[in-house]
């Protein structure tokens, strides 16, 4: 009963049907069973668990500057991690993701640069680059028919070298040279990559972009059409097809959607550090693809949320910054990652079949 | 139909792009506000055309690599070498990439060792096929028994003593030595040395490299877990420059020093952001390697007699000479 408390703020269910004709005890039963079957409440319990094994184990967890923090690392993930989920709903993956975000920052600055331009016409050529590159993986996923996995494999490591290699063709180095001191930088900074007082704590405006787009989403992925075609694209595609629903333009889109998250990333680290180096940005694809999992998604489409991720991105940047927190051996840090990620999967699976199970 | 409307929409707003390009531009910064810099360059050998190869254990697009790079292009460039440069993080793959240099019957081998034991059997081969191997940078502890003629590089276990003890006269009480590769020897021996030069009391702290965000929000965390922390060492410039962010952001009166350059940390440097750097000389351990090839090959030159390594550091750049460094740097060559 507690639990069903406890999760009752997790959105959007539809009211349980009406109370009247059953006695209290049985409707309140099947209640919780509903609330616990849902996609994002084991994850929620997950990171909740972790976040009270820190708040016990790491004192420095509970100052609200710390906790500034962890959200705004887990705001970086988080972001990503949204139109990956829907993407993975949609029944795709983009293993380009994590380069993408570096191609989208590279582009911008170096474009800024090179024709002594506002930083803003950087930051819309950049959007178009990441939108065109998102356009691109799903019309070869869809026109070839091919796993989404070995197209945005090939995608993944055409784009890491193409970082490289333009980089070094255009600036002579391998990172981009300092924009700082460009017209536009401040406004777009101000945009991407701000902070703001809050009680005395200064808290990213990324944290704020995060939860926003976790909103819109939850609120498309339930209550519109293109978020019916969004399930049914990843559940079945051919009878998707055949009640009408538009399946290239809907996977098509979702990846274009991937793009914008990775140009949206990409200019926040431009405008928080001035520069990009191009190699970096690999391995961030699993770390998004993880915290979608984590949070509720199917590994082959269908199901899932946009709630999910958020809790999923949390634990990640939790875990992340909680083991530092607590001053643990660094040593380790890889090992309790890996243990405190899959202890929190499992409690998120041991909800979901206690409550589906029976 | 709907494929020539995105076309479309796409060529529209790429125009707009171009066209806002040429209307918008920025009154400050920019390529346009670049000083005019000769790359450096100087005659060339009459010497016949050789091929030599560099293989290290770079991780791409690493700002201190390309420092090597372009030493050892300046000199093959000098010395009418061709220059055949590969890199693989990965020992095996490196010790692959000897063997293919090997196969191609390379004039000479400028390697890096920073697994030893990977390179053992591929350094064995290249002096039996009467290559000679030249280290550099990293594995100034085996060069010899590998059987590499000579060495250039930094100890980094006496590098990172160098930089405790410097720490020492700068009065820090508790260092945090921040790692951006895991398990890496290089920089595990940066830390060893300065844990063992500096009197206070040293902490590791690793981050992920590849993951800007992630380096800047795990230092800030460190730095709130235990506030008595007031020196932190970065390895890497890129890093050192993240860190900056993280100070402000814990509110820590820390201050900040570095291993190794680049030309927005030179800048640090002379604005006091950064106290100081050691800087090994990327660019000069490239130099080096190639030219002495070129020297052994050409009339039989080697340094160190076969018994001592040459060494390009530990070099501290501070605000004392940052000045002298800095139109280097900006050149993208020091």
């Amino acid at each position: 009963m507690s639990t069903a408390q406890h999760a009752e703020p997790a959105v959007n269910t539809p009211p349980a049907p009406g109370p009247k004709e059953t006695d209290g005890r049985a409707v309140q039963r099947t209640l919780t069973l509903r609330v616990l079957a849902r996609p994002d409440v084991g994850v929620f319990l997950g990171a909740a668990a972790v976040y009270v094994f820190f708040l016990i184990s790491a004192p420095p967890v509970r100052d609200a500057g710390s906790m500034a923090n962890i959200l705004y690392q887990s705001s970086t993930i988080g972001i990503m991690a949204l139109p990956v989920a829907l993407l993975m709903i949609g029944g795709e993956f983009d293993l380009s993701a994590g380069v993408a975000v570096i191609t989208s920052a590279l582009t911008a600055s170096m474009l800024s640069y090179q024709l002594t331009a506002n930083v803003w016409v950087g930051v819309i050529a950049a959007l178009v680059v990441s939108l065109g590159i998102g356009f691109l993986n799903g019309w070869l996923v869809v026109k070839t028919g091919l796993p989404s996995f070995l197209v945005t494999l090939g995608s993944f490591l055409i784009l890491q070298g193409v970082n490289l290699a333009v980089t070094k063709l255009v600036t002579g180095n391998v990172a981009t040279d300092d924009i700082s001191d460009m017209d536009g930088f401040d406004q777009a900074r101000k945009l991407f990559a701000s902070s703001f007082d809050i009680g005395g704590v200064q808290v990213k405006i990324t944290i704020f972009w995060w939860l926003l787009f976790a909103a819109i989403a939850t609120w498309v992925l339930l209550r519109t059409r293109y978020g019916n075609w969004t399930f049914a694209v990843g559940g079945n595609k051919d009878s998707s097809r055949a009640v009408g629903v538009p399946v290239a333009f809907t996977k098509i889109s979702l990846f274009m959607l991937v793009g914008f998250g990775a140009w949206f990333v990409g200019m926040h680290q431009l405008f928080s550090f001035s520069t990009v180096q191009s190699g970096e940005g690999v391995g961030q694809e699993l770390i998004y693809i993880s915290a979608a999992v984590i949070g509720g998604c199917l590994l082959t489409g269908g199901a899932g949320s946009a709630i999910g991720p958020v809790f999923g991105a949390f634990m990640f940047g939790m875990v992340q910054q909680g083991i530092v927190y607590a001053g643990w051996n660094p040593d380790w840090f890889k090992a309790f990652l890996g243990v405190m990620l899959l202890g929190a999967v499992l409690i998120n699976l041991w909800v979901q079949r206690t409550a589906t199970g029976r | 139909m709907h494929r020539n409307h995105r076309v479309a929409v796409l060529t529209a707003t790429v125009l707009t792009g171009t066209l806002l390009a040429a209307g918008c531009s920025s009154s400050s910064g920019g390529k346009k506000s670049e000083e005019g810099n000769a790359a450096v360059s100087a005659g060339k050998a009459t010497t016949p055309r050789m091929t030599v190869a560099m293989v290290t254990h770079a991780s791409p697009g690493d700002t201190f690599w390309d420092l090597v790079r372009k030493g050892a292009q300046a000199a093959a460039a000098k010395d009418n070498i061709k220059l055949v440069y590969s890199s693989d993080p990965n020992a095996g793959n490196q010790a692959s990439l000897v063997q293919n240099a090997i196969d191609q019957k390379v004039a000479g081998i400028a390697l890096t060792a920073a697994k030893p034991a990977a390179m053992k059997d591929v350094v064995a081969k290249a002096t039996a096929a009467g290559i000679p191997v030249v280290g550099f940078n990293s594995g100034v502890g085996d060069w010899k028994k590998l059987g590499m003629l000579e060495y250039f590089g930094q100890d980094e276990n006496i590098a990172g003593q160098a930089f405790g003890r410097r720490l020492n006269q700068l009065g820090a009480k508790h260092a945090l030595c921040v790692i951006q590769e895991q398990g890496q020897v290089a920089l595990e021996a940066r830390c060893a040395g300065l844990r063992k030069g500096f009197s206070g009391k040293t902490d590791t702290l690793y981050v992920n490299g590849t993951d800007m965000p992630s380096v800047k929000s795990t230092i800030t965390a460190k730095l709130k877990q235990d506030s008595s922390i007031d020196q932190v060492v970065t390895l890497g410039a890129p890093i050192a420059l993240t860190a900056v962010q993280s100070l402000s952001d814990a509110g820590s009166k820390a201050k900040l020093a570095t291993f190794d350059l680049n030309k927005d940390l030179v800048k640090a440097v002379q604005d006091g952001t950064v106290e100081f750097a050691v800087d090994q000389q990327p660019y000069l351990q490239g130099y080096l390697a190639v030219d002495s090839l070129w020297l052994y090959k050409t009339n039989g030159n080697f340094s160190g007699g076969s018994t001592a390594p040459v060494l390009t550091g530990p070099a501290f750049i501070d605000k004392t000479n940052v000045d002298t460094v800095a139109k280097f740097a900006a050149n993208g060559t020091r």
